[in-house]
Protein backbone atom coordinates (compact mmCIF):
# COMPACT_ATOMS: atom_id res chain seq x y z
CA UNK A 1 0.00 0.00 0.00
CA UNK A 2 1.35 3.29 -0.94
CA UNK A 3 1.79 6.50 1.53
CA UNK A 4 -0.82 9.16 1.28
CA UNK A 5 -0.25 12.69 1.65
CA UNK A 6 -1.09 14.11 4.65
CA UNK A 7 -4.41 15.41 3.62
CA UNK A 8 -5.89 14.18 0.11
CA UNK A 9 -8.94 15.28 -1.72
CA UNK A 10 -10.96 11.99 -0.21
CA UNK A 11 -9.67 11.79 3.51
CA UNK A 12 -8.76 14.09 5.80
CA UNK A 13 -6.35 11.62 7.62
CA UNK A 14 -3.07 10.22 6.17
CA UNK A 15 -3.59 6.67 6.97
CA UNK A 16 -5.54 3.78 6.64
CA UNK A 17 -8.44 4.02 9.77
CA UNK A 18 -9.36 0.29 9.07
CA UNK A 19 -5.48 -0.96 9.39
CA UNK A 20 -5.19 -2.71 13.13
CA UNK A 21 -2.89 -4.47 15.00
CA UNK A 22 -3.98 -8.25 15.07
CA UNK A 23 -5.88 -8.00 11.91
CA UNK A 24 -2.41 -8.29 9.69
CA UNK A 25 -1.74 -5.00 9.19
CA UNK A 26 1.64 -3.88 10.27
CA UNK A 27 1.98 -0.46 11.62
CA UNK A 28 4.45 0.67 8.93
CA UNK A 29 1.49 1.19 6.91
CA UNK A 30 0.34 3.66 8.46
CA UNK A 31 2.80 5.08 10.68
CA UNK A 32 4.24 8.71 9.98
CA UNK A 33 6.51 9.97 8.42
CA UNK A 34 7.90 12.64 5.57
CA UNK A 35 4.86 12.31 3.68
CA UNK A 36 2.81 13.61 7.26
CA UNK A 37 4.61 17.01 5.96
CA UNK A 38 3.57 17.45 2.86
CA UNK A 39 0.26 17.93 1.78
CA UNK A 40 -2.35 18.48 -1.11
CA UNK A 41 -2.80 21.74 -2.40
CA UNK A 42 -6.34 23.12 -1.51
CA UNK A 43 -6.46 26.28 -3.81
CA UNK A 44 -4.12 27.09 -6.55
CA UNK A 45 -4.23 31.01 -6.55
CA UNK A 46 -2.43 32.50 -9.92
CA UNK A 47 -0.54 29.81 -10.55
CA UNK A 48 0.85 29.06 -6.67
CA UNK A 49 -0.56 25.76 -4.99
CA UNK A 50 -1.99 26.86 -1.76
CA UNK A 51 -1.71 24.14 1.06
CA UNK A 52 -2.57 23.86 4.48
CA UNK A 53 0.48 25.52 5.90
CA UNK A 54 0.87 28.50 3.73
CA UNK A 55 -3.07 28.82 5.23
CA UNK A 56 -2.23 28.28 8.69
CA UNK A 57 0.49 30.74 8.30
CA UNK A 58 -1.66 32.99 6.64
CA UNK A 59 -4.39 32.81 9.50
CA UNK A 60 -1.08 32.87 11.95
CA UNK A 61 -0.45 36.35 10.93
CA UNK A 62 -4.00 37.85 10.82
CA UNK A 63 -4.32 36.10 14.68
CA UNK A 64 -0.90 38.16 15.54
CA UNK A 65 -1.59 41.13 13.69
CA UNK A 66 -5.30 41.25 15.48
CA UNK A 67 -4.12 40.16 19.04
CA UNK A 68 -1.87 43.48 18.78
CA UNK A 69 -4.25 45.89 17.08
CA UNK A 70 -6.80 44.76 19.69
CA UNK A 71 -4.24 45.34 22.38
CA UNK A 72 -1.85 48.00 21.36
CA UNK A 73 -4.11 50.04 19.21
CA UNK A 74 -5.55 52.35 21.37
CA UNK A 75 -3.67 51.85 24.70
CA UNK A 76 -4.86 53.40 28.06
CA UNK A 77 -2.62 54.05 30.71
CA UNK A 78 -4.49 52.28 33.14
CA UNK A 79 -4.40 49.18 30.70
CA UNK A 80 -7.42 46.80 29.82
CA UNK A 81 -7.06 42.79 30.07
CA UNK A 82 -6.24 42.74 26.45
CA UNK A 83 -3.38 45.45 26.94
CA UNK A 84 -2.20 44.20 30.11
CA UNK A 85 -1.23 40.35 28.33
CA UNK A 86 0.50 42.16 25.67
CA UNK A 87 2.34 44.55 27.43
CA UNK A 88 3.20 41.38 29.65
CA UNK A 89 4.00 39.90 26.36
CA UNK A 90 6.16 42.83 24.69
CA UNK A 91 7.87 43.39 27.94
CA UNK A 92 9.28 40.32 28.24
CA UNK A 93 11.15 40.73 25.30
CA UNK A 94 11.93 43.85 25.81
CA UNK A 95 13.15 43.22 29.33
CA UNK A 96 14.14 40.00 28.92
CA UNK A 97 15.80 39.49 26.18
CA UNK A 98 16.80 42.36 24.61
CA UNK A 99 17.71 44.74 27.33
CA UNK A 100 19.44 41.65 28.61
CA UNK A 101 21.71 40.51 25.33
CA UNK A 102 22.15 43.76 23.30
CA UNK A 103 21.34 46.05 26.46
CA UNK A 104 19.29 49.64 26.39
CA UNK A 105 20.89 51.73 24.94
CA UNK A 106 22.00 49.85 21.72
CA UNK A 107 19.03 47.62 21.63
CA UNK A 108 15.88 49.58 22.07
CA UNK A 109 15.54 49.82 18.26
CA UNK A 110 15.81 46.06 17.57
CA UNK A 111 12.52 45.56 20.35
CA UNK A 112 10.28 46.16 17.23
CA UNK A 113 11.82 43.27 15.29
CA UNK A 114 12.68 41.23 18.17
CA UNK A 115 8.80 41.05 19.52
CA UNK A 116 7.61 40.00 15.92
CA UNK A 117 10.15 37.30 15.88
CA UNK A 118 9.24 36.12 18.99
CA UNK A 119 5.53 36.19 18.64
CA UNK A 120 5.91 35.03 15.01
CA UNK A 121 7.69 32.13 16.06
CA UNK A 122 5.29 31.26 18.89
CA UNK A 123 2.17 31.59 16.62
CA UNK A 124 3.11 29.19 14.17
CA UNK A 125 4.73 26.76 16.26
CA UNK A 126 1.47 26.86 17.91
CA UNK A 127 -0.51 25.52 15.36
CA UNK A 128 0.83 22.04 16.34
CA UNK A 129 -1.45 21.58 19.18
CA UNK A 130 -4.55 23.98 17.91
CA UNK A 131 -7.90 21.30 17.29
CA UNK A 132 -8.36 21.11 13.33
CA UNK A 133 -4.95 22.65 12.21
CA UNK A 134 -2.84 20.25 14.09
CA UNK A 135 0.42 21.09 12.42
CA UNK A 136 3.50 23.46 13.50
CA UNK A 137 4.25 25.75 10.36
CA UNK A 138 7.80 26.22 11.43
CA UNK A 139 8.27 22.42 10.67
CA UNK A 140 8.36 23.41 7.15
CA UNK A 141 12.42 24.84 6.87
CA UNK A 142 11.18 27.42 4.59
CA UNK A 143 9.17 29.91 7.50
CA UNK A 144 12.70 29.31 10.06
CA UNK A 145 14.87 29.64 7.29
CA UNK A 146 13.35 32.60 6.16
CA UNK A 147 13.27 34.31 9.74
CA UNK A 148 17.06 32.92 9.77
CA UNK A 149 17.86 34.87 6.62
CA UNK A 150 16.32 37.90 7.57
CA UNK A 151 18.46 37.74 10.96
CA UNK A 152 21.32 36.83 8.82
CA UNK A 153 21.35 39.67 6.67
CA UNK A 154 21.06 42.38 9.65
CA UNK A 155 23.71 40.97 11.44
CA UNK A 156 26.27 40.66 8.81
CA UNK A 157 25.24 44.12 7.73
CA UNK A 158 25.71 45.39 11.24
CA UNK A 159 29.08 44.30 11.43
CA UNK A 160 30.42 45.84 8.39
CA UNK A 161 28.52 49.17 9.20
CA UNK A 162 30.03 48.97 12.46
CA UNK A 163 33.77 48.24 11.92
CA UNK A 164 34.24 48.08 8.38
CA UNK A 165 35.72 45.62 5.92
CA UNK A 166 38.80 44.76 7.93
CA UNK A 167 37.03 45.01 11.29
CA UNK A 168 33.92 43.01 10.35
CA UNK A 169 36.57 40.53 9.08
CA UNK A 170 38.22 40.03 12.27
CA UNK A 171 35.22 40.38 14.08
CA UNK A 172 33.66 36.69 11.95
CA UNK A 173 36.99 35.37 12.43
CA UNK A 174 37.51 36.25 15.66
CA UNK A 175 41.15 37.18 15.01
CA UNK A 176 43.55 37.15 18.14
CA UNK A 177 47.07 37.63 17.99
CA UNK A 178 48.14 35.84 21.19
CA UNK A 179 46.70 32.83 19.83
CA UNK A 180 49.86 32.63 18.00
CA UNK A 181 50.40 29.30 15.77
CA UNK A 182 46.83 28.38 16.11
CA UNK A 183 45.73 31.62 14.72
CA UNK A 184 44.94 30.47 10.67
CA UNK A 185 43.13 27.51 11.89
CA UNK A 186 41.29 29.48 14.70
CA UNK A 187 40.51 31.72 11.97
CA UNK A 188 39.42 29.25 9.22
CA UNK A 189 36.77 27.48 11.94
CA UNK A 190 35.55 30.56 13.33
CA UNK A 191 34.73 32.05 9.25
CA UNK A 192 32.85 28.73 8.96
CA UNK A 193 31.40 28.28 11.52
CA UNK A 194 29.82 32.26 12.35
CA UNK A 195 29.43 32.95 8.59
CA UNK A 196 28.02 29.26 7.27
CA UNK A 197 27.14 26.98 10.05
CA UNK A 198 25.74 29.92 12.56
CA UNK A 199 22.21 30.42 9.93
CA UNK A 200 21.93 27.23 9.52
CA UNK A 201 21.75 25.87 12.72
CA UNK A 202 19.66 29.01 13.71
CA UNK A 203 17.16 27.94 11.15
CA UNK A 204 17.41 24.00 12.09
CA UNK A 205 16.94 24.17 15.30
CA UNK A 206 13.78 25.55 15.22
CA UNK A 207 12.65 23.56 12.17
CA UNK A 208 13.83 20.53 13.64
CA UNK A 209 12.37 20.53 17.41
CA UNK A 210 8.85 21.30 15.27
CA UNK A 211 9.33 18.76 12.83
CA UNK A 212 10.22 15.94 15.80
CA UNK A 213 7.52 17.27 18.27
CA UNK A 214 4.50 16.98 15.69
CA UNK A 215 6.11 13.69 14.31
CA UNK A 216 6.11 12.23 18.04
CA UNK A 217 2.34 13.79 18.46
CA UNK A 218 1.15 12.02 15.25
CA UNK A 219 3.40 8.69 16.01
CA UNK A 220 1.38 8.23 19.43
CA UNK A 221 -2.21 9.92 17.71
CA UNK A 222 -2.10 6.80 15.24
CA UNK A 223 -0.60 4.22 17.82
CA UNK A 224 -3.20 4.84 19.58
CA UNK A 225 -5.91 4.05 16.61
CA UNK A 226 -3.78 1.06 15.32
CA UNK A 227 -3.33 -0.71 18.45
CA UNK A 228 -6.97 -0.14 19.77
CA UNK A 229 -7.98 -3.64 18.96
CA UNK A 230 -8.80 -7.11 21.55
CA UNK A 231 -6.33 -6.49 23.98
CA UNK A 232 -4.28 -4.07 22.15
CA UNK A 233 -6.64 -1.80 23.90
CA UNK A 234 -4.09 -1.73 27.16
CA UNK A 235 -1.22 -0.93 24.65
CA UNK A 236 -3.44 1.92 23.28
CA UNK A 237 -4.48 3.86 26.72
CA UNK A 238 -0.40 3.99 27.27
CA UNK A 239 0.12 5.13 23.53
CA UNK A 240 -3.29 8.19 24.05
CA UNK A 241 -1.51 9.29 27.59
CA UNK A 242 1.70 9.70 25.59
CA UNK A 243 -0.34 11.31 23.44
CA UNK A 244 -1.49 13.94 25.92
CA UNK A 245 2.00 14.36 27.71
CA UNK A 246 3.66 14.94 24.68
CA UNK A 247 1.07 17.79 23.25
CA UNK A 248 1.92 19.19 26.54
CA UNK A 249 5.31 18.95 26.20
CA UNK A 250 5.24 20.23 22.73
CA UNK A 251 3.17 23.64 24.27
CA UNK A 252 6.25 23.93 26.30
CA UNK A 253 9.15 23.30 23.85
CA UNK A 254 6.97 25.84 21.23
CA UNK A 255 7.59 28.85 23.67
CA UNK A 256 11.10 27.99 24.41
CA UNK A 257 12.13 27.34 20.85
CA UNK A 258 10.56 30.72 19.91
CA UNK A 259 12.31 32.36 23.00
CA UNK A 260 15.69 31.17 22.08
CA UNK A 261 15.30 31.63 18.53
CA UNK A 262 15.01 35.44 19.87
CA UNK A 263 17.54 35.12 21.98
CA UNK A 264 20.17 33.87 19.55
CA UNK A 265 19.29 36.69 16.99
CA UNK A 266 19.70 39.02 19.90
CA UNK A 267 22.53 37.69 20.68
CA UNK A 268 24.22 37.54 17.01
CA UNK A 269 22.98 41.29 16.99
CA UNK A 270 25.04 41.99 20.13
CA UNK A 271 28.30 40.51 19.07
CA UNK A 272 27.91 42.29 15.84
CA UNK A 273 28.04 45.80 17.49
CA UNK A 274 30.85 44.53 20.26
CA UNK A 275 34.00 46.22 20.17
CA UNK A 276 36.12 42.77 20.22
CA UNK A 277 34.21 39.46 19.21
CA UNK B 1 -0.96 8.39 -8.48
CA UNK B 2 2.23 6.63 -9.01
CA UNK B 3 3.14 9.76 -10.46
CA UNK B 4 1.89 12.03 -7.55
CA UNK B 5 3.94 9.68 -4.95
CA UNK B 6 6.69 9.81 -7.24
CA UNK B 7 6.41 13.82 -7.17
CA UNK B 8 6.03 13.92 -2.86
CA UNK B 9 8.89 12.35 -2.84
CA UNK B 10 11.24 14.53 -4.49
CA UNK B 11 9.93 17.08 -2.34
CA UNK B 12 9.94 15.04 0.68
CA UNK B 13 13.61 16.09 1.54
CA UNK B 14 12.82 18.39 4.85
CA UNK B 15 15.36 20.65 4.57
CA UNK B 16 15.32 21.69 1.33
CA UNK B 17 12.82 24.54 1.74
CA UNK B 18 10.17 24.85 -0.83
CA UNK B 19 10.15 28.50 -2.64
CA UNK B 20 6.63 29.61 -2.08
CA UNK B 21 6.52 28.81 1.41
CA UNK B 22 9.72 30.79 1.68
CA UNK B 23 7.92 34.03 -0.20
CA UNK B 24 4.57 33.30 1.93
CA UNK B 25 6.69 33.34 5.36
CA UNK B 26 8.89 36.35 4.47
CA UNK B 27 5.77 38.62 3.08
CA UNK B 28 3.86 37.14 6.52
CA UNK B 29 6.28 38.14 8.54
CA UNK B 30 6.93 41.38 6.97
CA UNK B 31 3.48 42.18 7.67
CA UNK B 32 3.44 41.56 11.29
CA UNK B 33 7.12 42.80 11.48
CA UNK B 34 5.75 46.42 9.72
CA UNK B 35 2.45 46.87 11.63
CA UNK B 36 4.34 46.21 15.18
CA UNK B 37 7.14 48.20 14.09
CA UNK B 38 5.52 51.36 12.44
CA UNK B 39 2.35 51.59 14.67
CA UNK B 40 1.80 49.21 17.67
CA UNK B 41 5.00 49.41 19.52
CA UNK B 42 5.32 53.34 18.89
CA UNK B 43 1.63 53.21 20.43
CA UNK B 44 2.37 51.40 23.29
CA UNK B 45 5.96 53.17 24.21
CA UNK B 46 4.16 56.08 24.33
CA UNK B 47 1.87 55.21 26.77
CA UNK B 48 4.11 52.93 29.24
CA UNK B 49 5.83 56.59 29.00
CA UNK B 50 3.10 58.62 30.00
CA UNK B 51 2.07 56.10 32.53
CA UNK B 52 5.78 56.12 34.05
CA UNK B 53 5.53 59.66 34.55
CA UNK B 54 1.92 59.67 35.69
CA UNK B 55 3.06 57.63 38.45
CA UNK B 56 5.88 59.53 38.71
CA UNK B 57 3.78 62.88 39.22
CA UNK B 58 1.46 61.06 41.19
CA UNK B 59 4.43 59.94 43.86
CA UNK B 60 5.42 63.86 43.47
CA UNK B 61 2.12 65.30 44.06
CA UNK B 62 1.91 63.09 47.50
CA UNK B 63 5.28 64.34 48.43
CA UNK B 64 4.04 67.66 47.94
CA UNK B 65 1.13 67.02 50.00
CA UNK B 66 2.96 65.86 52.59
CA UNK B 67 5.21 68.69 52.88
CA UNK B 68 2.07 71.38 53.28
CA UNK B 69 0.69 68.94 55.83
CA UNK B 70 4.13 69.37 57.67
CA UNK B 71 3.83 73.14 57.12
CA UNK B 72 -0.33 73.37 58.16
CA UNK B 73 0.79 70.55 61.49
CA UNK B 74 4.07 73.16 62.30
CA UNK B 75 1.72 76.06 61.73
CA UNK B 76 -1.14 74.40 64.05
CA UNK B 77 1.64 74.00 66.61
CA UNK B 78 3.31 77.49 66.88
CA UNK B 79 -0.25 78.99 66.93
CA UNK B 80 -1.17 76.40 70.01
CA UNK B 81 1.79 77.36 71.40
CA UNK B 82 0.83 80.89 71.24
CA UNK B 83 -2.41 80.84 72.33
CA UNK B 84 -0.70 78.67 75.39
CA UNK B 85 1.44 81.69 76.16
CA UNK B 86 -1.13 84.45 75.61
CA UNK B 87 -3.31 82.31 78.24
CA UNK B 88 -0.84 82.33 80.77
CA UNK B 89 0.15 86.23 80.51
CA UNK B 90 -3.65 86.80 80.79
CA UNK B 91 -3.49 84.85 83.37
CA UNK B 92 -0.90 86.45 85.30
CA UNK B 93 -2.34 89.66 84.30
CA UNK B 94 -5.52 88.66 85.87
CA UNK B 95 -4.15 88.11 89.41
CA UNK B 96 -1.68 90.97 89.05
CA UNK B 97 -5.21 92.95 88.79
CA UNK B 98 -6.78 91.40 91.01
CA UNK B 99 -4.48 91.64 93.65
CA UNK B 100 -3.86 95.27 93.16
CA UNK B 101 -7.86 96.21 93.43
CA UNK B 102 -7.94 93.57 96.31
CA UNK B 103 -5.57 96.47 97.89
CA UNK B 104 -7.32 99.16 96.44
CA UNK B 105 -10.81 98.06 97.83
CA UNK B 106 -8.75 96.81 101.38
CA UNK B 107 -7.15 100.65 101.24
CA UNK B 108 -10.63 102.42 100.32
CA UNK B 109 -11.87 100.53 103.04
CA UNK B 110 -10.06 101.74 105.76
CA UNK B 111 -9.89 105.18 104.83
CA UNK B 112 -13.88 105.11 104.92
CA UNK B 113 -13.31 103.34 108.35
CA UNK B 114 -10.83 105.94 109.60
CA UNK B 115 -12.94 108.50 108.02
CA UNK B 116 -16.44 107.38 110.21
CA UNK B 117 -14.52 106.90 112.69
CA UNK B 118 -13.08 110.40 112.61
CA UNK B 119 -17.05 111.47 112.07
CA UNK B 120 -17.91 109.78 115.08
CA UNK B 121 -15.40 111.22 116.92
CA UNK B 122 -16.22 115.05 115.79
CA UNK B 123 -19.61 115.04 116.25
CA UNK B 124 -18.90 112.97 120.11
CA UNK B 125 -16.97 116.20 121.00
CA UNK B 126 -19.21 118.84 119.42
CA UNK B 127 -22.17 117.03 121.53
CA UNK B 128 -20.21 116.97 124.30
CA UNK B 129 -19.47 120.73 124.17
CA UNK B 130 -23.01 121.19 124.03
CA UNK B 131 -23.90 119.41 126.79
CA UNK B 132 -20.67 120.59 128.49
CA UNK B 133 -22.00 124.33 127.91
CA UNK B 134 -25.47 123.44 128.43
CA UNK B 135 -24.90 122.47 131.58
CA UNK B 136 -22.78 125.57 132.65
CA UNK B 137 -25.29 127.74 132.30
CA UNK B 138 -27.49 125.64 134.07
CA UNK B 139 -24.99 124.88 136.60
CA UNK B 140 -24.71 128.60 136.77
CA UNK B 141 -28.46 129.60 137.18
CA UNK B 142 -29.22 127.10 139.53
CA UNK B 143 -25.86 128.27 141.31
CA UNK B 144 -27.37 131.79 141.36
CA UNK B 145 -31.18 130.87 141.99
CA UNK B 146 -30.03 128.72 145.15
CA UNK B 147 -27.80 132.07 146.17
CA UNK B 148 -30.75 134.57 145.62
CA UNK B 149 -33.13 132.17 147.39
CA UNK B 150 -30.18 131.99 150.45
CA UNK B 151 -29.72 135.98 150.49
CA UNK B 152 -33.07 136.69 149.39
CA UNK B 153 -33.26 138.56 146.16
CA UNK B 154 -32.54 138.19 143.10
CA UNK B 155 -28.98 138.21 142.05
CA UNK B 156 -29.56 137.06 138.16
CA UNK B 157 -28.68 140.37 136.85
CA UNK B 158 -26.04 140.56 138.83
CA UNK B 159 -24.48 137.55 138.44
CA UNK B 160 -24.29 138.00 134.52
CA UNK B 161 -23.12 141.53 134.66
CA UNK B 162 -20.25 140.15 136.80
CA UNK B 163 -19.79 136.80 135.70
CA UNK B 164 -19.05 135.56 139.02
CA UNK B 165 -20.22 131.96 138.47
CA UNK B 166 -18.09 132.04 134.87
CA UNK B 167 -14.98 132.98 136.47
CA UNK B 168 -15.65 130.06 139.53
CA UNK B 169 -16.54 127.42 137.14
CA UNK B 170 -13.50 128.20 135.06
CA UNK B 171 -11.50 127.71 138.62
CA UNK B 172 -13.51 124.61 139.05
CA UNK B 173 -12.34 123.25 136.09
CA UNK B 174 -8.78 124.17 136.07
CA UNK B 175 -8.32 122.36 139.65
CA UNK B 176 -9.73 119.40 138.32
CA UNK B 177 -7.42 119.41 135.45
CA UNK B 178 -4.46 120.15 137.59
CA UNK B 179 -5.75 116.93 139.73
CA UNK B 180 -5.94 115.18 137.44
Amino acid sequence: MQKEFAVSADQMLAFDTDCHLFDGCGFNEVSPGLHSFVFKPIANVGGVDINKTMLLAVLGTVAILWFFWAAFSKPKIVPGKLQMIGEAGYDFIRRGIVYETIGKKEGEKYVPLMVSLFFFVWVMNLWSVIPLAQFPVTSIISYPMGLALIVYILWVGLTFKRHGFVGAFKNFTGYDKSLGPVLPMSMTIEFFSNLLVRPFTHAVRLFANMFAGHLLIVMFTIATWYMLNGIGIAYAGVSFLMTIAMTAFELFIQAVQAYVFVLLACSYIEGALAEHH
Amino acid sequence: MIALVHQAAEEQNPLVPPIPELVIGLVAFAIVFFFLWKKLIPNINKVLEQRREAIEGGIEQAEAAQEEAAEVLKQYKDQLAEARHEAARLRSEAQEQGATLIAEMRAEGQRQREEIIAAGHAQIAADRKQAAQALRQDVGKLATDLAGKLVGESLDDHARQSRTIDRFLDELEEKAEAAR
